[in-house]
């Protein structure tokens, strides 16, 4: 089996030919070898490792199923949440497409989540991939710029006020607020021109952002590799060839095992398109299947639950500017976590206690302000919300201290794996 | 107002939830989707009760009678009375200026009414009429009070009266609170009938607002048994190549 694993694209004969042909015109061998075949990823990458490709596959189930709505999607005030139900009743299948898209925009940031607190638990954003990391995080705020943008195009009454309470937390920024949010908007309120301009952002101005991005991303992780659950360097032990000794090619050991992933990622997948596309309410909200309606609001105006932690933080502060530039930081703060942390190892195997405990509190208010977005305000949520708040900025603002002072474990030089 | 958004949202949660919702506990629809001799009566509940002032205006005869394993003869003869084709979709005469007037509101569409509200809300609200002189139409609902919508369907279910229960809260003002119904009018139908006969009205709503829930569920088996045996092909793969991964 190992020998397959040698042979590059050129076989003999006319498709050996071939590849020559290009091969003088194009980098395709190169390119094939570079990022794939001779690509060497760490060989003790665990279960954490499988969101990144998934992210991949769910960039282009969103594409694929994404062309195909367009095709019979109406962006207009008075057409497009009937269109999104003739896709739903009358266009071949197109059941099956919305749902897709509609289950891949939550299982996006569902893998997108779990790929961020891979890197949190093993310290994927340190030295030296700064940068990979803040591609990275470019990439989730272009993930939540188009989920928000996409989010407006079914018309319903919760797409209408949800824009309408988003966009207008643009008004609270001093001075030039208020021009901001119409500028946004077009127009004096959510109307006709908003929604076909946010049309335009979701299904090409963002798109070419991502892919861009994306493409940025494995770039800079290809040049300087994968990180692991160890948090060791693996190209500082080279064998004689000059190739990690703990280094194995991503094809065909990791393409052949992130398959793994594909099927079990397809499988929940499904089971959610085909038993349970709403997700009671969480995925599609009960209150967008009334059209909109700008003169009544849904009776509780919340976002979809993968901006309710931050929806969460806004409420939680009683000034609404002050609210606003919390939830910006909240979602911004991820961006410096490279210079915050100052610890001197990366994975949590060897972080101390300090650290584990702060990581520990942080997915937990991450996972209670997410929870809290969703409910009505009452006082004991708004203060169970300032809790933890304060809880999610302590990990990130205390960072410098107790990531510096924690008692961490030696860090072996090779990667620990025990072969099956 | 651009500022102001917000808080206003925030501030009209409580009092939209109260206005949508009632203090009303629904009861559970518990309705089937794979009974299609229960969605057959619902539609003819639905055509011969529902469909003179509210529309449906997504639903497609045809589609109908295909998913409820009619023939369009049979739709066209038993469900459809003003000529519409059989392509065409429940659509409605009712001017919605002359609604306006009649009404105070414009009778919503029922396409999606499942999705917005729920079976449970819709089952409990069909059922919760109850006679209240002070209204225009003479009824009143304890899931929506003060709808605009008349108790239409009072001749089969017959008038019943809403009994309340008071206190006098802390703060010296009288409460009161929904206890029971009191039939004090029985209708065509008794008590069990009318619950089945909202309950397979509820049905076929429940279809309507998703006519592809039929093939989306029977599709899902398939589908996952191919994806259970891909993925058991990817692990076996897996295990073959990285055998020799020390």
């Amino acid at each position: 089996m190992a020998s397959t694993s040698q042979t590059t694209p050129s076989g003999g004969g006319r498709l050996g030919a071939l590849t020559a042909w290009i091969d003088d015109r194009f980098p395709m061998t190169k390119m094939w070898k570079e990022q794939a075949a001779e690509y060497y990823a760490p060989k003790n990458m665990n279960f954490w490792y499988y969101f990144g490709s998934l992210a991949l596959l769910v960039l282009v189930i969103q594409i694929v199923t994404g062309i195909f709505l367009t095709m019979n999607y109406k962006p207009s005030a008075a057409d497009a949440f009937g269109s999104v139900e003739y896709i739903m009743r009358d266009v071949e299948w197109g059941w099956l497409i919305r749902y897709m898209h509609s289950t891949g925009a939550s299982a996006f940031f569902i893998v997108v989540y779990l790929h961020m607190f891979r890197a949190l638990l093993y310290g994927s954003y340190q030295k030296p991939r700064e940068l990979l990391w803040i591609f990275g995080m470019l990439i989730y705020f272009a993930l939540m710029a188009e989920a928000f943008f996409g989010y407006l195009l079914p018309w319903g009454n919760m797409s209408y006020w949800g824009a309408q309470v988003i966009v207008s937390l643009f008004g609270a920024i001093p001075v030039v607020g208020n021009s901001l949010t119409e500028w946004i908007r077009g127009d004096y309120y959510i109307s006709d021109i908003t929604l076909n301009r946010f049309f335009a952002l979701h299904v090409i101005a963002i798109p070419l952002v991502l892919v861009f991005l994306v493409v940025a991303h494995l770039i800079a992780l290809h040049e300087v590799g994968s990180n692991n659950p160890d948090g060791v360097e693996i190209k500082k032990v080279k064998g004689p060839d000059g190739i990690p000794l703990d280094g194995i090619r991503f094809h065909p050991y990791y393409t052949v095992k992130d398959l793994i992933g594909v099927g079990v990622f397809l499988i929940l997948f499904s089971l959610v398109i085909f038993y349970a596309p709403s997700m009671g309410g969480y995925f599609l909200e009960h209150a967008n299947f009334d059209p909109a309606n700008p003169l009544q609001t849904p009776p509780h105006i919340a976002p979809v639950w993968y901006f309710t932690p931050f929806y969460a933080i806004l409420r939680a502060v009683p000034s609404k500017s002050l609210g606003a530039l919390l939830m910006g930081l909240a979602v911004v703060l991820f961006v410096f976590l490279p210079w915050l942390d100052r610890g001197k190892v990366k994975s949590i195997r060897y972080r101390g206690p300090l650290f584990k405990a702060f990581l520990f509190s942080f997915a937990i208010a991450f996972l209670v302000l997410g929870w809290l977005g969703m409910q009505p305000p009452t006082p004991l949520f708004t203060n169970l919300a300032r809790l933890f708040t304060v809880v999610y900025f302590a990990f990130f603002l205390l960072m410098p201290w107790y990531s510096s002072i924690d008692r961490t474990k030696p860090v072996p030089t090779r990667v620990t794996y025990h072969a099956h | 107002m651009r500022t102001s958004v917000l808080v206003l949202a925030v501030a009209l949660a409580p009092v939209a939830a109260f206005a949508s919702g009632g203090e009303a506990k629904l009861d559970h629809a518990n309705i089937d989707i794979s009974n299609t001799a229960s969605l057959q009566r619902g539609a003819a509940n639905f055509v011969n009760y529902c469909l003179g002032c509210h529309s449906a205006k997504y639903v497609r005869y045809n589609r109908m009678a295909a998913d409820l394993g009619l023939t369009e003869q049979q739709v066209i003869d038993n469900l459809m009375f003003t000529g519409e084709r059989p392509h065409d979709t429940m659509k409605i005469g009712l001017n919605p200026d002359d609604a306006k007037r009649w009404f105070g509101v414009v009778p919503p569409d029922l396409s999606l009414i499942a999705r917005s509200r729920g079976s449970d809300y819709l089952y409990s609200f069909l059922r919760s009429f109850y006679a209240d002189p002070s209204r225009p139409s003479g009824a009143n609902n304890i899931v929506l009070p003060g709808t605009a919508m008349p108790d239409v369907l009072w001749e089969l279910q017959g008038i019943q009266e809403a009994v309340w229960e008071g206190h006098v809260d802390a703060a010296g003002n009288a409460q009161r609170h929904f206890k029971e119904f009191k039939l004090v009018t029985p209708g065509k139908l008794s008590p069990e009938e009318y619950d089945g006969f909202v309950r397979d009205t509820v049905s076929f709503l429940e279809y309507i607002a998703e006519p592809a829930q039929l093939q989306r569920r029977s599709l899902g088996f398939p589908v996952i048994a191919f994806l259970l045996f891909f993925t058991l092909l990817a692990w076996a793969l897996k295990k073959e190549y990285w055998k020799d991964v020390k």
